[in-house]
């Protein structure tokens, strides 16, 4: 009786402690995508600095490739840029820049502020349209998209070099084999 | 006794610690989206349709504000999208689901009934019905300790004489 007094108190209050806790280390901000193992969305998005030229993500069918939304007022963006940088000089991976709700101007001037143009080529979204497509509700947001043009992984926030070596890397060998 | 005690102090000093930490800015907490951009409102009818809408959609980027409440970007960006899409004659229903596959069911304010949010929907009332559980089981235990506690003979031959004094 005298257990049962403790005990059940106590287990209640490890299970509060236990949920609690994994609460509080838990990002509220990575919220699952819903898009993972769906098609690309479609779209007909005008390229950074040459505007005439129009990229679809159905152009990048059969192969393995990477579309970062980023901008030129994000400031994480900022800090993702060195790692992204890394990424494209290892040839691994195609990055599709997607220039989300920015002044072209700026856009093409951030980028040379940052030390260089990760991106085979930026297309730009201005008014945001394309982006609710695509579930983005910050920036930066990095998809993973497999030959058959469907998004494979989805990286919310600013990728780092273990995230890079640890979730990326992973996912593209597996679609590149 | 002692060691239960030192458990005790032990998940104390736990919760202190977990209490305790600050939050570190994990990556995607830095994450952001872009600056003010004006709307144009429709006629009024779309308008409270909108209101309607937006208060039970949730900002993705502030998480605890509806988009009707924030003027966040993104927020202006849903709000223009469900405006247009009542101007084009679709349906509530519609209008969610066109934003549930794109945002998942995180952008609803009203979660849907379904697998992963029965303990959501039904766990307040687990909780009763245990708790409700409980106190009949101390209720009854309680009357029959008190049935239990009845006078010895000796007692009861007591009392009667203190009452029949009068």
């Amino acid at each position: 009786m005298r257990a049962l007094r403790f005990g059940i108190p106590l287990a209640v209050f490890v299970l509060l402690v236990f949920f609690l806790g994994r609460g509080l280390w838990r990002d509220p901000r990575e919220i699952p995508s819903v898009l993972v193992d769906k098609p690309v969305p479609a779209f007909t998005l005008p390229v950074l600095g040459s505007p005439d030229k129009k990229f679809s993500p159905a152009d990048y069918r059969g192969k393995v490739w990477l579309l970062n939304v980023w901008g030129s007022w994000c400031i994480s963006c900022q800090v993702e840029h060195p790692t992204l940088l890394a990424l494209a000089k290892s040839n691994v991976v195609p990055i599709v820049g997607f220039d989300w709700k920015d002044k072209p101007d700026a856009a093409i001037k951030w980028l040379a502020q940052q030390g260089g143009d990760p991106y085979v080529f930026s297309v730009t979204d201005l008014d945001g349209r394309v982006a609710i497509d695509y579930g983005v509700y910050g920036a930066p947001e990095t998809f993973l998209i497999d030959k058959e043009g469907m998004i494979r992984y989805k990286h919310i926030g600013p990728l780092d070099d273990k995230a890079v070596a640890e979730k990326l890397l992973p996912w593209i060998r597996k679609l590149n084999p | 006794m002692i060691a239960l005690a030192r458990r005790a102090g032990k998940l104390a000093l736990l919760l202190a610690m977990i209490l305790c930490t600050p939050l570190l800015p994990g990556g995607s907490a830095l994450a952001q989206t872009g600056t003010y951009n004006p709307e144009t409102p429709a006629d009024p009818a779309t308008e409270a349709r909108l209101k309607a809408l937006s208060l039970e959609l949730r900002c993705l980027v502030c998480q605890n504000q509806t988009i009707a409440d924030s003027n966040a970007d993104l927020a202006v960006d849903l709000r223009r999208i469900v405006r247009s899409q009542i101007l084009e004659g679709k349906s509530d229903r519609e209008i969610k689901e066109y934003l549930v596959a794109r945002y998942g069911d995180f952008v609803l304010y009203k979660p849907p009934v379904q697998g992963n949010t029965t303990l959501l929907w039904f766990g307040p009332f687990a909780l009763l019905l245990g708790g409700a559980g409980v106190w009949w089981l101390l209720s009854r235990k309680r009357s029959l300790a008190h049935a239990e506690a009845a006078l010895s003979p000796d007692d009861e031959q007591k009392a009667k004489s203190l009452l029949d004094k009068d």
